[in-house]
């Protein structure tokens, strides 16, 4: 009796602070991501009061001291191209596997999802090493070639000379890292279509490309875009195998204007150039701005993608409840 | 008058004038989504055949555990790099491992309010952040405060890019525990940070430790962030507070170098790196597929896929 007393007199309220801990790790991501947004801008901001504007729309890129002149509107428009190319050559590739996936028997169906599940398992950096001495030498003979050769005259993006460390080789290199999450996400939504909708479908004569036309498509098309969008999130930030590949150009000659010319994105460029910006320079606050404004790009495609998705297997979760 | 046969000879003709389009159509884009799939194992196939056709070549004790030697001569090897990778997850791991697993215990326990649900919404986003940009941030705030680049900061870069994965799987897991768990901890009289850390946690270590792994397996290889924290170097360990190698970083430095000879050491870094990363990945799943399953595969879902 009297020890529980004395205990109870005593005892520190280890629940309070056991909660008080977990709320603290549970804000820290919260205080991290501010954290990261305010740190980059502020420390970018000598580049933002020089250039102002023109550091989005300019093309100059000079980091000689006394002429320095930056402009990153052509390393926004490289990530914005070869995410472009890489979602539309990855997307449907996906969702196929998805489709596949949902469909073939168990026995099939596990050993190929595993399998793509190790794509996203191998990282970046070997993706570019193997592009780089194995698929560079590939693609050039077997594919760029002859698109040039067919269709150089005719079609002004296969113009120039292939040389294969050009936006093209580093727009499908980053198709295939895309791969495994969009038809990772898309596997999952299609899985959460209610089988009522697919039964009904087959109950009126539909064959399986039907079934999926009338079914799981309509049903299922908010959470396919989200998980493309989270892709697309995946290729604007995907820094070392495009660095690699897509031979890193500055200047205005980085603008993408043929497939197959060198160019530069946004984490290309941080990666080629951080170690040697000297931080006095202005070099170092633009390399900082441009991360800036990945992130802001990067922050703007997550958020979407994630409600999106979310909102997609809310659906599937109050079907399972009911 | 038709005769019931004449009729049932019509409505066949019919029914295959419909269903014979709709037949091929169906033919035809089963052919497309087996042919997808087929186009994404060739690139699989292909990288791993390589680097280890070319890697494995390149090993030996000497490469494995020696110092680079002077460039282009092909001697030396990735020791410190091997070692290099082997401190910063570990440290990445001491910084990362017990802040995401108290930040998984806050949504599970925690998380059912407004606070918990943006807590969880931008867990996910920041699990898709650029990595490149974390390593930016760790320059920012470690190595410009300390002055020079250190494993401190790739370490914290790595702890940042690790601790939402270990985070999202710690929900994950401990939400499978049963309520009853935790009452009937609670109706034996256990303050609740008892019964969170010696049941709930030891109910749900199976799905955690997959988290751990994987997320230790997708730091191995992260690149971008060490560019600009760790830096790189060709000597072994020699303090926290100083630039190191890692392997993903020397096979970065010698992609750039044109000799034949940083080829195959490339090869070389690269096997040893891919060995460790997939030696995790599968053992994972056959450690779960032997084990009890569906839970565990729904949590490899989550980071195995990466997302979600």
């Amino acid at each position: 009796m009297f020890i529980n007393q004395k205990h109870a007199r005593f005892a520190l309220p280890t629940d309070k602070i056991f909660k008080i801990i977990a709320v603290v790790a549970g804000a820290y991501i919260l205080v991290v991501i501010l954290l990261m947004v305010f740190q980059l801008y502020h420390e970018s901001q000598p580049i933002w009061q020089k250039e102002g504007l023109s550091f989005i729309l300019g093309s100059d890129w000079n980091a000689v001291e006394g002429r320095e002149s930056f402009g990153a509107a052509p390393y926004v428009l490289g990530t914005l191209v070869t995410a472009g190319f890489a979602m539309a050559m990855g997307v449907p590739v996906s969702i196929g596997i998805a489709m596949f996936i949902s469909q073939a028997p168990k026995i099939v169906a596990n050993p190929i999802s595993m399998v793509i599940d190790l794509l996203a398992a191998i990282p970046s950096i070997v993706y570019g090493f193997w592009g780089l001495y194995v698929f560079r030498d590939g693609l050039l003979n077997y594919i760029e070639y002859p698109l040039h050769d067919f269709l150089g005259d005719k079609i002004w993006f296969f113009s120039s000379a292939p040389f294969g460390l050009d936006i093209f080789s580093a727009s499908i290199i980053l198709a295939i890292m895309i791969i495994p999450t969009i038809s990772a996400v898309s596997r999952e939504i299609m899985s959460a279509v209610p089988h009522m909708q697919k039964e009904a479908a087959y109950m009126l004569g539909a064959t399986k490309w039907e079934m999926f036309k009338l079914a799981i498509f309509p049903y299922a098309k908010t959470g396919l875009i989200g998980a493309a969008i989270l892709g697309l999130g995946r290729a604007v930030g995907e820094t070392m195998a495009v660095t690699m590949l897509i031979g890193n150009a500055t200047g205005p000659s980085a603008f993408p204007q043929t497939l197959f010319q060198p160019g530069q994105t946004m984490s290309s460029i941080i990666a080629n150039e951080f170690i040697e910006a000297s931080p006095a320079s202005l070099h170092l606050p633009a390399l900082i701005g441009v991360g800036f404004v990945l992130l802001l790009v990067a922050v703007v495609i997550n958020v979407v993608a994630h409600i999106l998705v979310s909102k997609m297997l809310r659906v599937k979760e109050g079907i399972i409840n009911a | 008058m038709m005769s019931s046969s004449q009729k049932r000879a019509e409505y066949r003709s019919l029914f295959k004038q419909n269903v014979r389009g709709r037949l091929v159509v169906n033919k035809i884009t089963m052919g497309i989504i087996l042919s997808s799939v087929i186009v994404a194992l060739v690139p699989l196939g292909s990288i791993l055949i390589e680097v280890f056709k070319n890697g494995l070549g390149a090993l030996s004790v000497q490469f494995l555990t020696q110092i680079p030697g002077a460039i282009g001569t092909g001697d030396g090897g990735i020791g410190p790099a091997i070692q290099g990778t082997v401190i910063i997850i570990g440290m990445a791991s001491f910084m990362g491992i017990p802040i995401g697993v108290m930040s998984g215990v806050f949504m599970s326990e925690f998380g059912d309010n407004r606070f918990g649900r943006t807590v969880r919404f931008f867990n996910d986003v920041f699990m898709e952040f650029p990595s490149i940009v974390i390593g930016i941030f760790a320059f920012l705030t470690i190595v410009l405060l300390l002055g020079h680049f250190s494993l401190w900061a790739g370490a914290f870069a790595l702890s940042l890019i690790m601790f939402p994965i270990v985070a999202r799987t710690t929900e994950e897991s401990l939400k499978l525990v049963p309520l009853t768990y935790r009452e009937a901890g609670l109706a034996l009289g256990l303050r609740q940070w008892v019964v969170t850390f010696r049941i709930v946690l030891s109910a749900a270590k199976n799905g955690m430790l997959t988290g751990i792994l994987l997320a230790v397996g997708r730091i191995s290889g992260e690149t971008a962030p060490l560019i600009m924290t760790v830096l790189g170097s060709s000597q072994f360990f020699g303090g926290f507070d100083s630039p190191m190698d890692a392997l993903p970083l020397r096979i970065w430095r010698l992609s750039l170098l044109p000799y034949d000879s940083a080829k195959m050491q490339g090869w070389g870094a690269a096997v040893v790196l891919i060995i460790i990363i997939l030696s995790i990945n599968i053992g994972i799943r056959y450690y779960f597929s032997t084990k009890n399953s569906s839970k565990s595969k729904f949590l490899y879902k989550i980071i195995g896929g990466r997302k979600l």
